[in-house]
């Protein structure tokens, strides 16, 4: 039973982390249609540039609060992550709107090896380790389970960014043009709606939280490399689906449940298969669970639009 | 008269929407047959469902004699039911050769060994494709464009390359969406044409069509459907008097008006 | 050959003939020319010949077919696993090639099938990342099933596989091939001809596949997946084709890369490798087998003549290497694929409706064709 609460528990973080990146796939979905392969490596990118600002931060300023400079790598992080979102959208995407189905697919998928390697050669191959700023001793919340602060940061930093963002397009004027255009460009662009600029911020607002999401795993483990960015992002993606994509309470539910699915999973799956497979096959579940959903369900759990773009 | 396809008590519906309700009637052999209606009415439904891109909830189609697979395209073309688009959908990286040959997949038979080691039966095979599409080519009269590829024909000749390439499949009852949709009035006359040379080589024709003037000059019996349901069924003069049409395709208007 | 050939700059369409023969000549001679700058460069000519061995299997599923395989890499390491398994001492069997070779092919295409069942219904970018998915899949079961009974020996890999035996003259491949006392032509030279013959029957295989009604077929559903069902094609059955005939081509690939390197691991089938090989059909001209072949022979031989220009230029210039060779690839591949499609979306050499002979008109005809 502990250990079951104690894999719900990881589940919850994790998951949070999940939602927060599956929210970037499904707005970009719901405007363009488009699977923006490189989301993943966004959150990459806003990882290793708050490692290096936190580590020139703490040369220039020492003594300060660790907290201070987790708030000043998010707060770099950020801005640098809505640069290459906008910059990927304006450069590569733009100009493929109306291309054939699988064109804007390859370029993302090329944008994404591109930012891979362009963290390559910037940030080495290496793994580096990413400074505990904040504590990791685990706290025992309810016997025998725990949780350590890293963790609940992220749950809590998780839970705000998404209410932001529902308070974002579902209050402010700009979240209604965001609305619009995902319902139909054409028609939101007779009713004067930028759409031009309002992908552009989609892809902005998508960035910045998978600039925080980055930064979050890199403080849950410790680690940051160059590759971090593909699993992470492949599982949003998956979350996204099983929410159903396009669809944002759909991302956030889909994420929960991905994170509890692989945590829970990742516990049990040696039992379940007398020993045949261990917790190094975690990460298949999110391709299952992918694959299952796409085939039986595509409109996932919540999702009733389907973008028919065939 | 034989009968070559009876629907029986056809029914559709997408979600609560009634598409279809209970829908029945006769294609004789040999017909040009006109279904008609307020935009709306079901008519693409009806060929969606009898060309099986859709399964009926309800009924069933009996087809020169035996029951039609539902919702089995592949099967359904091979028993002799061809169809073309109300918005054309050729194969557009293919030449109007090459679209017509596809057409005729289902009345060839080489398999993969026969294609990977070039036996005699798949060249001949192959060499009777082509020029088998070739002459559909000179039939509906494109053969000149044969090497050029579908996508960079004229809107016309697009049209004229989808009937060539239904009539690849082999059809007894070939099935007209709005073939005459976009024409101007010399293509309308050719097409009328050409639907008449299709139906006296012994092929019965479908024709889903909005215009009127085409169906009643061509057809010889007509059907008209209106919110999914039958209301008539009867040679064009006849039709035409039919109050219960007038009055759909006036409501039909007055809804438009709204 | 001949629209390879007629990719020839200048000659091609010139003269028909000459470039035939030029190509032929240049391409029985390569690794000579290769020798000359050392046996490295035979190696990597032979990998060539994989890659576009495995481009063209990709081709057939992406280019011709339509459906975006991500994953495409898995079927070369279900071929290259089946081999190491079947001819190496980690389970101590050593079968000739001509049982393993088709075996690992079957187990590909069944592969190939297992894959494709399942998305049939599935959409162009959603096809692409299950595909994705099912060759990480495969990844992580080569690096993990090792217990409770060792299968794949975990990211180690299997090593001392067999190399290929050709029966009836006993030619070991591996061994090279002594002519006299002091002359002995190297393996590398051997595998080239051997890979070469392999490359050669795909390329006649692919191109009577094209042209044919299963081609036509393949093209029409890639081209409209709607209007293909309503002429007749059962979809279902043409797709799993499709997916079981390329995943056959990269099986067989994988047989001779297993031979070959002699070693195994999960390492070489990465989803990196999988996205070069698209990447090799999105430079060349997806659909077009010149292309194809074309692609995939620039795309695997730029990064190794980048590796032997770019380091020592590095080095010279500031006296260290900040691109390693790994990573110039990485970023040619990507911004090959990248470019391409921003400026050239129908790569290199842009495919041409090819899916018949219509030369098998009469002459009357084809005049006719050619006044229009």
């Amino acid at each position: 039973m502990q250990t079951l609460l104690q894999q719900i528990v990881n589940g919850l973080v994790v998951g949070s982390v999940y939602a927060v990146v599956a929210l970037g796939y499904t707005m970009v979905y719901g405007i363009l249609g488009l699977i923006n392969f490189a989301h993943g490596e966004v959150l990459m990118v806003g990882a290793l540039v708050a490692l290096s600002a936190i580590t020139f931060f703490q040369s220039v300023l020492p003594d300060l609060h660790p907290i201070a400079y987790f708030v000043m790598g998010l707060l770099v992080a950020m801005p640098v992550c809505m640069a290459v979102g906008y910059t990927i959208e304006r450069t590569a995407y733009r100009r493929l709107r109306n291309a054939p189905r699988l064109a804007p697919l390859i370029t993302a998928i090329g944008v994404s090896f591109l930012l891979q390697t362009l963290a390559m050669i910037i940030w080495g191959r290496n793994y580096h380790s990413f400074p505990q700023l904040i504590q990791t001793a685990p706290i025992e919340i309810v016997a025998g389970v725990f949780m350590t602060p890293v963790q609940m940061t992220t749950v809590g930093v998780s839970a705000a960014m998404m209410i932001g963002l529902v308070i974002l397009v579902t209050r402010t004027n700009m979240g209604r043009a965001m609305r619009a255009t995902a319902e139909n460009h054409r028609v939101a662009s007779l009713m004067g709606v930028d759409t031009n600029r309002i992908i552009a911020l989609t892809f902005i607002i998508g960035s910045a939280l998978a600039a925080v999401a980055g930064v979050m795993i890199a403080s849950n483990y410790g680690v940051a490399h160059y590759s971090m960015g593909f699993l992470p992002g492949l599982k949003a993606f998956t979350a996204a689906v099983l929410g159903g994509i396009g669809n944002l309470a759909g991302a956030m539910v889909g994420g929960i449940v991905l994170g509890l699915v692989e945590a829970i999973g990742a516990g049990y799956i040696e039992t379940w298969t007398g020993g045949w497979l261990n917790s190094s096959y975690q990460d298949i579940f999110a391709f299952l669970i992918l694959g299952i959903v796409l085939i039986f369900r595509p409109t996932g759990l919540l999702g009733e639009r389907v973008a028919d773009r065939a | 008269m034989i009968k070559l396809l009876e629907a029986r008590g056809i029914g559709k519906r997408f979600g609560g929407l009634r598409a279809l309700t209970e829908v029945s009637l006769t294609i004789n052999k040999g017909e040009v047959y006109g279904l008609i209606g307020p935009n709306g009415a079901g008519k693409t439904t009806f060929f969606n469902v009898l060309t099986g891109a859709y399964t009926p909830e309800d009924g069933e189609f009996v087809f020169n004699g035996s029951e039609l697979p539902l919702g089995k395209p592949d099967r359904i073309v091979n028993r002799g039911i061809a169809r073309t688009f109300q918005n054309i959908r050729l194969f557009r990286e293919m030449t109007a050769l090459e679209n017509v040959m596809a057409g005729h997949f289902i009345r060839t038979k080489t398999g993969l060994l026969g294609v990977l080691l070039q036996t005699r039966h798949t060249r001949e095979e192959e060499k009777l494709t082509t020029e088998r599409a070739y002459e559909l080519l000179k039939y509906v009269g494109i053969e000149r464009h044969a090497r050029t590829l579908s996508r960079n024909l004229s809107y016309g000749d697009q049209r004229r390359l989808e009937i060539a390439r239904a009539l690849a499949t082999e059809p007894r009852l070939l099935a007209l969406d709005e073939p005459a949709a976009g024409m101007n009035a010399t293509e309308t006359s050719q097409l009328r044409t050409l639907i008449e040379t299709i139906r006296s080589d012994g092929t019965t024709v479908l024709l889903i069509e909005h215009d009127v003037k085409l169906v009643m000059g061509l057809c010889d019996r007509v059907a008209v459907l209106d919110f999914g349901k039958k209301i008539a069924e009867d040679v064009p003069a006849e039709v035409q008097r039919n109050p219960a049409v007038i009055e759909a395709y006036l409501g039909g208007a007055h809804h438009a008006a709204h | 050959m001949n629209n390879i050939s007629q990719a020839i700059p200048f000659l091609g369409s010139r003269n028909p003939k000459a470039a035939l023969i030029t190509l032929v000549v240049l391409v029985l001679t390569a690794p000579l020319f290769a020798g000359l700058f050392g046996n490295t460069w035979v190696r990597i000519l032979d990998f060539a010949l994989l890659y576009i061995l495995l481009a063209i299997g990709l081709n057939l599923v992406v280019g011709f077919a339509g459906l975006l395989d991500l994953g495409y890499i898995a079927f070369y390491a279900v071929g290259a696993y089946t081999w190491a398994f079947l001819a190496s001492p980690h389970f101590g069997l050593h079968l000739p090639f001509y049982v393993v070779l088709p075996v690992g092919a079957a187990f590909a295409a069944l592969a190939g099938i297992a894959l494709g069942f399942p998305t049939l219904r599935l959409r162009g970018d959603y096809l692409a990342i299950v595909t994705l998915g099912f060759g990480e899949i495969i990844r992580i079961f080569m690096n993990n099933l090792t217990h409770p009974v060792n299968i794949t020996n975990g990211p180690q890999g299997i090593d001392q596989i067999d190399g290929m035996t050709i029966p009836l003259v006993g030619l070991e491949l591996n061994r090279g091939l002594q002519v006299t006392d002091d002359f002995k032509i190297s393996s590398l030279f051997l595998y080239y001809y051997v890979f070469l013959a392999f490359v050669v029957l795909a390329v006649i295989l692919v191109k009577r596949l094209q042209v044919s009604r299963i081609g036509r077929a393949w093209a029409a559903i890639r081209d409209d997946e709607l209007a293909a069902k309503a002429i007749g094609i059962n979809t279902r059955n043409l797709k799993l084709l499709a997916f079981a005939m390329g995943a056959t081509f990269g099986g067989v690939a994988g047989g001779l890369f297993g031979a070959f390197q002699g070693f195994v691991s999960p390492e070489s089938f990465t989803l990196m490798e999988s996205i070069a090989i698209l990447t090799m059909i999105v430079f060349g001209g997806m659909g077009n087998l010149a292309g194809v072949i074309v692609g995939a022979l620039a795309l695997s031989f730029l990064p190794e003549v980048l590796r032997h220009i770019a380091l020592p230029i590095q080095q010279a210039l500031f006296g260290k290497v900040y691109l390693d060779p790994e990573v110039l690839r990485m970023l040619l591949l990507s911004l090959a694929m990248i470019l391409m499609m921003l400026m050239k979306p129908a790569g290199l050499i842009p495919a041409q409706s090819r899916y018949s002979r219509a030369d098998l008109l009469g002459d009357k005809e084809a005049r006719h064709d050619q006044a229009a």
